[in-house]
C-alpha cells in the first residue's frame, strides 16, 4: 500500500508541472501587452513601464518567469486579485462555501444513485426501470445552466419554496436547491453503475448461496447485493467531487453563492484575466489533488488495484 | 526409387459437391459487426426519432429560410420588447424585440458547426495520440500518455475559460472549437489506447505482420479499423457535450460575440428578464436540450448496437 501511495504521488509531479506550465504558457504567449493594457487609452511613461515590468518579472526570459511563478505558487504566494485583495484571503473566505455546496450536492447524488440504481436493478426491465432510464437520459442532457434557471424560475420565483438567490450569508438551507439541481444533473453515471452491478450481483454465486442457505430477500438485498455493488458508486461519487469543485462557476454565478466559482464568474464577466488565470490554476490543482485522493480511496476499497 | 502418383494421397474431388457447399454459403445472410449493428438500429423506434431531430437541426443549419420567413435581425422593434406570441411570430420576442423563433432557427448552424468542429479537432488529435501510444508501447507510450495526463488533468471547461478570456479579441466559431477540442481529446486518446492494447494482440494482427506487412501499415489497415467502436460512440456523445460547452461559454460572455447568433447568447441575454419574460429564456434552452439529447441518445443506441453482448441481453 505504501509503495502504491508513493508511486501515485510521484506520478502527480509531472502532471502538476505540466498543467501549471500549460496554463502559464497559454496566457503569456498570447498577443497583447498586459502592462500597456493596464493604462487603458493613456500612453504610459517608459520609466513607469519598465518599473512595472521589473516588478512582475516580465523583463526575464519566459522560462525564468515560469519558474518564478512556480516558486510563488509553491510557497503559497498566489498574488493579488484585480481589485488588490490577496488571492489567499479571497480563497480562505470563498472556499468553505464552495466546499459546503459541493459536499451537499455529492451526498444527495450518492443517495439518489444508490437508491434509484438499486430499485431499478432489482426490477430490471420493469416499468420503474424503464421510466428511470428515460428520465436519466433526459436529465443528463439538460445543460446545467438551463436546469439551474428552470429550478430558479419555478421553485424560487413561481412557487417561492426556496430563496431565488443565496447572497452573502450562505447557509446549508439556502444552498439546498442548487445542490439538489446539481445532484440531479450528475447522478446518472453513479445510478447506472449501481444498476449494472446490482443486476450482475443478483446472478452471482454468493447471492445464490445466500438464498440456498434460506436467507430472506430482506437480508440478502442489503447485505449481499447492495454492499458489494457500492464500490464503483463510491469511487464515482468521489471523482465527481473533483469535477464539481472545478465546475461550480455557473452554479455559484446563477445563484449568487459567494464561493470560489463566483469569484471566477465575476472575474470572467468583468474581463479580469489575471484573476481568471489564478483561480483556474487553483481549481485545476484542487482537481488534481482530489483525483489523487480518489485513486488512493480506490486502492483502499479494492485490493486488486494496489497489487498490480 | 519408384515413382509415386498423387492419386494415392489425395481423395478424389467431386466438383458438384463443392458447388453445393458454396451455394449454402451464398444463401446465408451476409453478416459483420457493422451490418449487424445497422440492422439492429433500424429496428429501434428511438433511432428514427433521434435521427429525425438531428436531420431537422442539420437542415435548419443549412437552409434556415425553409423554416421561417422572418430574418432574425430585421424588424427588431423595441416596442415589441419581451412581447408574447403574435401573428407570424409563434414564440414571441426577445428583449431587443427580435423574433425568438427565427433566432433559434438561425442559431442552429452555430451550434452544429461548433459541435462538428470540436469533434473533428478531438478526433484529429486524440486518434493519432491514442493509437500510436497503444500500438507502439514502450517509451513512445510513456511520453504520449504523460502528455495526455496533463491535458486530462485540466478540466476542459476551465481550460476553455482561460483560452477564451485571453483571446477575447478573436472570438469566433473556430477559436471556440479549438478551445474546447484542444483539451477534450485526452479522454478519447485514453479510450482508444485501451482498445488498441487489446486488439494488437489478436491473431489477425500477428498474421498481418507474419505475411510481411509493415508495422505502421498494420496499424492503419487492421488495428485502427477494429478499435474504432468506442471512438465513434465517444465522438457522438462529445458532439452533444461540445454544443453544451459552447452555450455555457457564450452564456458566461466569453463564448461567441453577440454578433454571432447562438443559443447560448440568446439564453444569456434572456437571463436578465427571467421574471418578466421567462419564455424567451425557455425556447432556446429547449432547442439546446433537445439537440443535445438527440446526439446523446444516438451515441447510446450506437453503443448498444455495436455491442453483441448488449444485443443478446435485450
Amino acid at each position: 500500500m505504501l509503495m502504491y501511495v508513493v508511486r501515485r504521488l510521484l506520478q502527480a509531479i509531472p502532471v502538476f508541472l505540466g498543467t501549471t506550465f500549460l496554463i502559464y504558457f497559454m496566457v503569456f504567449s498570447m498577443p497583447g501587452d498586459p502592462i500597456i493594457a493596464l493604462f487603458g487609452d493613456k500612453t504610459p511613461n517608459p520609466a513607469v513601464l519598465a518599473a512595472i515590468r521589473e516588478q512582475y518579472n516580465l523583463d526575464e526570459p519566459f522560462i525564468v518567469q515560469y519558474f518564478l511563478y512556480l516558486q510563488n505558487l509553491v510557497t503559497g504566494n498566489l498574488g493579488v486579485t484585480f481589485s488588490g485583495q490577496e488571492v489567499v484571503d479571497v480563497l480562505s473566505r470563498a472556499f468553505p462555501v464552495t466546499l459546503k455546496l459541493v459536499a451537499m450536492a455529492v451526498v444527495i447524488e450518492f443517495i439518489l444513485a444508490v437508491v434509484i440504481g438499486l430499485i431499478s436493478g432489482l426490477r430490471k426491465g420493469g416499468i420503474i426501470d424503464n421510466a428511470n432510464l428515460v428520465t436519466a437520459l433526459v436529465l443528463s442532457s439538460v445543460p446545467p445552466f438551463v436546469a439551474l434557471f428552470v429550478a430558479q424560475y419555478f421553485i424560487g420565483i413561481k412557487l417561492g419554496w426556496a430563496p431565488v438567490t443565496v447572497g452573502a450569508n450562505a447557509t446549508w438551507g439556502s444552498m439546498l436547491l442548487p445542490a439538489i439541481v446539481i445532484a440531479l444533473t450528475i447522478y446518472v453515471t453513479g445510478m447506472r453503475l449501481m444498476r449494472g452491478s446490482v443486476i450482475e450481483a443478483q446472478s452471482a454465486d454468493y447471492v445464490r448461496t445466500a438464498a440456498a442457505k434460506g436467507l430472506t430477500a430482506r437480508r440478502i438485498i442489503p447485505v449481499h447485493v447492495a454492499r458489494n455493488s457500492l464500490i464503483p458508486v463510491v469511487t464515482n461519487t468521489a471523482a465527481s467531487f473533483g469535477a464539481l469543485i472545478a465546475g461550480t462557476t455557473v452554479t455559484e454565478g446563477i445563484f449568487n453563492i459567494p464561493g470560489v466559482g463566483k469569484v471566477l464568474y465575476d472575474a470572467i464577466l468583468r474581463g479580469e484575466n489575471a484573476t481568471v488565470v489564478s483561480f483556474v490554476t487553483i481549481l485545476t490543482i484542487l482537481y488534481v489533488i482530489v483525483n489523487i485522493l480518489v485513486d488512493l480511496l480506490y486502492a483502499v476499497l479494492d485490493p486488486r488495484i494496489r497489487y498490480v | 526409387m519408384s515413382e509415386r502418383t498423387t492419386e494415392h494421397y489425395v481423395a478424389p474431388v467431386d466438383p458438384d459437391e463443392k458447388v453445393e457447399v458454396d451455394r449454402v454459403k451464398l444463401s446465408e445472410r451476409k453478416s459483420n459487426l457493422w451490418l449487424d449493428a445497422w440492422r439492429d438500429l433500424r429496428r429501434r423506434p428511438l433511432f428514427y426519432i433521434a435521427m429525425s431531430i438531428v436531420l431537422v437541426v442539420v437542415v435548419a443549419a443549412l437552409f434556415p429560410s425553409l423554416f421561417t420567413d422572418v430574418l432574425p435581425n430585421n424588424d427588431c422593434f423595441l416596442e415589441n420588447s419581451n412581447a408574447g406570441p403574435a401573428e407570424g411570430h409563434p414564440l414571441g420576442f426577445t428583449r431587443q424585440g427580435c423574433d425568438v423563433y427565427s433566432r433559434i432557427v438561425y442559431g442552429a448552424s452555430t451550434s452544429l458547426s461548433v459541435g462538428l468542429l470540436v469533434v473533428a479537432i478531438t478526433a484529429a488529435i486524440g486518434i493519432p495520440m491514442g493509437a500510436i501510444a497503444g500500438f507502439y508501447g514502450g517509451w513512445v507510450d510513456s511520453l504520449l500518455s504523460r502528455v495526455g495526463d496533463i491535458f486530462f488533468s485540466i478540466p476542459y471547461f476551465l481550460a476553455a475559460v482561460v483560452v477564451m478570456s485571453v483571446l477575447s479579441a478573436h472570438r469566433n466559431v473556430f477559436v471556440i472549437s479549438l478551445a474546447i477540442g484542444g483539451f477534450a481529446w485526452a479522454s478519447l486518446a485514453r479510450i482508444l489506447r485501451a482498445e488498441v492494447l487489446q486488439v494488437k494482440n489478436l491473431e489477425y494482427v500477428m498474421a498481418s505482420e507474419a505475411v510481411g506487412r509493415g508495422r505502421f501499415s498494420t496499424l492503419l489497415r487492421h488495428v485502427l479499423p477494429n478499435s474504432l467502436t468506442p471512438v465513434i460512440v465517444y465522438l457522438t456523445i462529445a458532439l452533444g457535450a461540445a454544443i453544451t460547452a459552447e452555450a455555457t461559454l457564450s452564456f458566461l460572455g466569453i463564448g461567441l460575440p453577440n454578433t454571432i447568433m447562438s443559443w447560448g447568447n440568446d439564453i444569456a441575454q434572456a437571463q436578465t428578464s427571467i421574471r418578466v419574460a421567462p419564455m424567451a429564456l425557455f425556447w432556446p434552452s429547449l432547442a439546446l436540450t433537445i439537440t443535445v439529447l438527440a446526439f446523446i441518445v444516438l451515441g447510446e443506441l450506437i453503443r448498444d448496437a455495436l455491442d453483441p453482448k448488449a444485443r443478446a441481453r435485450r
